[in-house]
């Protein structure tokens, strides 16, 4: 049945993926691809990943979606026509897929229990069978994640990071055209068109075209839900922090979720308005400020006696010490995710500086 | 030896990056950088000295025993690819000073140095590391940083060539993720010591196999081996001076660090160069790399893509060391990362300087440089001996080691081909060494007469690495020894007698 | 046929990913490339999830008192990781495509590679 279901799903990413090749209209791929993270979340529910799934959806089919609008707002919507077929790079996928396909012919099959990957004592079967008495917390990917690979997870928080100061520096502060920064939206003049009206404000960049299509006007009923959404919106972040160690969510997730609360907002009452609630200045700091609190953690550990993110030496029990590493590892990531995220939003939705 | 000091490593230039976004001060930013760099190379050296007198170090981090937990594993090689890193990361950040100064906005120095902390950061957690799937995320640490640092580069032309970089950067980078999807598949593990251990037995020995393709691709589209290095060129001439210089010495180093990890200590000699063939897909490319992108390079009349294709070049000859698959070859290849790293780094910061006072590096607009810029023409001059191979320079010992190498293989024909590629570096080198010595200027203007050299904090840092240079190729048993070590030491696999910590 | 029954996920999930080259390969839209990307690396992430599903089995969430079948936590974890890194790439590579717009003002490969041949060395 499990397999059906995922198999079905399998065969509607295959449709998805058709759709996203064939399209000439960038916005409709952009659409498209969301859809397929969305599918891709939905499989991975059914294969058990949760975390997978829930991260999967926030980021593949919201965030990114986003981010991708927001860049298409100030490009062409549509790719010019070429010639549909490059051999060349037909060639190189074909051969790469071929390489692949020889690959899996020896592979363990869908669902095998008995292979190297599930039968491994030192990996799979001690995190199953030891995580609750070595590390505690209920969710086992928690556990991996935020202690036995804390490091990992330490490096994808700068990565994250790293995202964050690189549009920056790429898309702030430096303008091509001094003399522009003029307040880029009225306040509450915001419609669901993201970035589209604050650039048009520039008088340069959005062409009429799509200024008619996006008509400027007020969206009470938006207004209204959102106010209505946006706490639960919140409080839902604060839960998936905080709950993390007991069912699907962490730090990641709900970094994610907390920050797309801001950008609702953000997409239904202008910008400025958001500006005035989270000003960039305060982003920046809680970008470092989560990166460093787990930095810091990773130094407290040394400085206690143990090795780096050896999370036992911080309180007298293990277990407890445990519950505290993860505890701000995960706050840490929250907060580093969060500001990132707003940042980002900011910078493709205005362009302009932190 | 603290048995703290390989984390902290890692862990301080780590740190030090969001300091310098928290304060948003350039002057301060750069003091923090140098700081931690200063850390960072300065412990890189005590862990070398310690793995030379005592033996491979193993790190437990968060206190897990392998493979559960991840490892640090270094032995004489990452050791000495970590001072490396380290160290011409931290001259070249002297040198930096006043070239980012004029380079970058000051509004945005903060970032620079961030980011300038986060690649070299991302670079060392990829060599010190003992697990593959941890090697892919200090890989994408290091890569946004790169992309992020090469964006800063003025001209617009920067923004496209970090674009290109960024696409053939996250193909490598998926790739190796499959590859280390199949390999985890086939073996159930991620951890170094673990997989070679596991490889071997394991029944999927197809999936091996494909892993060992795709991870391979991978990391040479990241170190840019012929022929996939169409990003480097472009990436290298529209940075900003002193991020070329950087990169030059380090990321493609780095690189091929991995490289040698995965053929030699995971998959090991016998199934990289016994079973795979290695040396029959290697050599070729090496061989055709070197020729070929020194052709190129001849014609090339900006300073820098000149150096860009050099580079490509020289990647080949350690390409062609490894390709040998011998113990001498094997040296040959690591000495050669060691003296090329320096060479080329000298070279771009003296190109570095030009650009800082002329304000571009076209060949053909020089006029009376050497009257102007007598320091940085003679730098240049000595650097582009070493690129040669001229005896009592680092290129001649790299040079001879390979040659060698490739004669006790009765290849004496590669050898051959090595000294007519090195005689195009002869004609590239003193096209540029001509124009800098004998063109006089065509109209006496003001600013074509008298001296203007760059500052001291340029000259100074630059000098020191052509010193150090100099020294290794006077005293070339240092380094020779240092490399065969690190050779034999992967010629055998991992080892397991160690001060474990 | 049990061969095919159990790889055949694999198999769909490798053409898929090799969608994603292609379009980031053949495309010459800037954009479409990154969407390309995008494509290539969900697909990536469904290869591993593939790997870590045990039949029969359930989230790996512990249940206090009961021994359930558990799916492998590992590829969960490392796709957790990369879907991170993910999406930090295509951040920085859409950043760089609104800047090569207001620069070029085009995002299609060969019209940018025509405006830059024209151009002096730098």
């Amino acid at each position: 049945m499990e397999a059906t279901v995922a198999n079905v799903l399998l065969t509607f990413l295959a449709v998805t993926a058709v759709g996203i090749i064939m399209l000439r209209d960038l916005l409709a791929a952009v659409i498209l691809l969301g859809a397929y993270s969305l599918i891709a979340a939905g499989a991975f529910v059914v294969m058990d990943a949760v975390d997978v799934a829930f991260t999967e959806a926030a980021v593949g089919s919201g965030i990114s979606t986003i981010l991708f609008l927001g860049a298409l707002s100030f490009t062409r919507h549509d790719q010019k026509p070429r010639p549909n077929h490059s051999w060349m790079a037909l060639f190189l996928a074909v051969a790469a897929g071929g390489l692949l396909i020889y690959g899996t012919l020896d592979m363990p099959y869908y669902g095998s229990a008995t292979s190297a990957a599930q039968t491994n004592p030192g990996l799979a079967v001690r995190f199953l069978e030891e995580s609750g008495s070595e590390v505690g917390p209920p969710n086992i990917v928690t556990s991996v994640l935020a202690s036995y690979r804390g490091y990992d997870t330490l490096g994808e928080t700068m990565v994250v990071f790293a995202a964050g100061i690189a549009v920056l520096s790429i898309l702030g502060l430096k303008r091509r055209r001094p003399g522009e920064n003029a307040p880029l939206d009225a306040p509450g003049d915001k419609t669901t068109t993201l970035v589209v009206n604050s650039s048009a404000d520039d008088g340069s960049i959005a062409s009429p075209n799509e200024m008619k299509r996006y008509p400027r006007q007020r969206h009470r009923v938006l207004q209204v839900v959102t106010k209505l959404v946006i706490p639960f919106v919140l409080m839902f972040g604060l839960y998936v922090q905080f709950h993390g160690d007991y069912g699907p969510g962490g730090g990641f997730q709900a970094g994610v979720i907390f920050a797309s609360g801001f950008i609702l907002y953000g997409l239904i009452f202008g910008l400025q308005k958001t500006r005035a609630i989270m000003p960039p200045s305060a982003l920046r700091i809680l970008m470092c400020l989560g990166l460093l609190l787990y930095c810091g953690t990773g130094l407290l550990t040394m400085v206690l006696g143990g090795n780096l993110l050896d999370y036992n030496v911080l309180a007298h029990d293990a277990l407890h010490g445990q519950h505290w590493g993860i505890f701000t590892v995960e706050l840490g990531v929250g907060i580093t995710v969060t500001g990132v995220m707003i940042s980002l939003f900011y910078n493709f939705a205005s362009k302009r500086s932190l | 030896m603290n048995v703290q000091i390989p984390a902290l490593l890692i862990l301080v230039p780590f740190t030090a990056a969001p300091l310098c976004v928290l304060f948003r001060h350039a002057v301060a930013s750069w003091v923090i950088a140098f700081c931690a760099n200063f850390f960072s190379f300065f412990a890189a050296c005590v862990v070398l000295s310690h793995v030379r007198s005592e033996g491979v170090i193993r790190y437990k981090v968060g206190g897990w025993m392998a493979p559960a937990g991840i490892e640090y594993y270094i032995d004489t090689l990452n050791a000495a690819v970590l001072v490396l890193v380290s160290g011409i990361s931290l001259i070249v950040l002297v040198y930096s000073y006043h070239t980012t100064k004029k380079e970058v906005s000051l509004s945005k120095h903060h970032l620079f140095y961030a980011a300038w902390l986060m690649c070299l950061t991302g670079l060392m957690g990829i060599a010190i590391t003992g697990d593959a799937f941890n090697v892919f995320v200090f890989l994408e640490v290091s890569s946004l940083a790169t992309y992020m640092l090469i964006s800063f580069g003025k001209d617009r032309r920067a923004l496209t060539a970090t674009f290109r970089y960024l696409i053939m950067g996250s193909v490598g980078a998926s790739f190796i993720l499959i590859g280390i999807g199949f390999l985890y598949a086939a073996t159930g593990t991620l951890n170094m010591i673990d997989l070679a251990e596991r490889i071997p037995d394991s029944e999927s020995q197809r999936a091996v196999l494909v892993a060992f393709s795709f991870i391979c691709i991978g990391v040479m589209i990241k170190a840019a081996i012929f022929p996939l290095h169409a990003w480097l060129p472009n990436a290298y001439t529209y940075a900003p001076t002193a991020v070329t210089a950087f990169l030059s010495g380090t990321a493609t180093k780095v690189s091929l660090y991995v490289l040698l990890r995965f053929f030699f200590s995971i998959f090991g000699f016998e199934f990289s160069f016994g079973q795979m063939l290695l040396t029959g897909v290697l050599l070729p490319a090496a061989i055709v790399g070197f020729l070929l992108m020194s052709l190129v390079a001849v014609f090339q009349t900006d300073l820098r893509r000149m150096l860009a294709y050099s580079s490509v070049a020289q990647l080949g000859y350690i390409v062609a060391g490894i390709a040998l698959a011998s113990q001498a070859g094997l040296t040959a290849g690591i000495v050669h990362i060691v003296n090329h790293a320096l060479v080329k780094s000298a070279l771009f910061m003296s190109v570095g300087c030009i650009i800082y006072q002329i304000g571009h590096a076209h060949r053909p607009s020089f006029d009376n440089l050497f009257k102007r810029m007598p320091f940085t023409c003679i730098a240049f001059i000595i650097s582009g001996f070493g690129l040669i191979g001229v005896p009592l320079t680092v290129g001649f010992i790299s040079k001879f080691a390979l040659i060698e190498a490739s004669l006790e293989q009765n290849y004496w024909w590669l050898a051959v081909l090595i000294l007519v590629s090195s005689l195009m570096a002869l004609v590239y080198v003193a096209r540029v060494a001509e124009v800098m010595l004998f063109r006089k200027s065509r109209q006496e203007t003001p600013e074509s007469s008298g001296m203007s050299e760059a500052p001291m904090s340029m000259l100074v840092p630059m000098y020191l690495l052509i010193a150090i240079g100099l020294y290794f190729g006077i005293n070339g048993s240092a380094t020779l020894s240092l490399a065969g070590e690190a050779a034999s030491q992967l010629l055998s696999g991992f080892t397991m007698e160690l001060s474990q910590q | 046929m049990e061969k095919i029954a159990g790889l055949y996920s694999y198999w769909i999930v490798v053409v898929l990913m090799m969608a994603g080259l292609y379009i980031m390969i053949a495309r010459y839209n800037l954009t479409k490339k990154i969407i390309g990307l995008g494509l290539f690396q969900t697909s990536i992430f469904y290869l591993y999830i593939t790997m870590g599903k045990v039949a029969g089995g359930t989230a790996p969430i512990l249940i206090d008192g009961e021994q359930p079948v558990y799916s492998n936590p590992v590829p969960h974890v490392l796709i957790l990781t990369a879907i991170v890194v993910g999406v930090a790439t295509s951040a920085v590579a859409l950043a760089l495509i609104v800047r090569i717009y207001e620069e070029y003002g085009t995002v299609e490969e060969d019209e940018i590679k025509a405006i830059e041949a024209a151009e002096p060395e730098a």
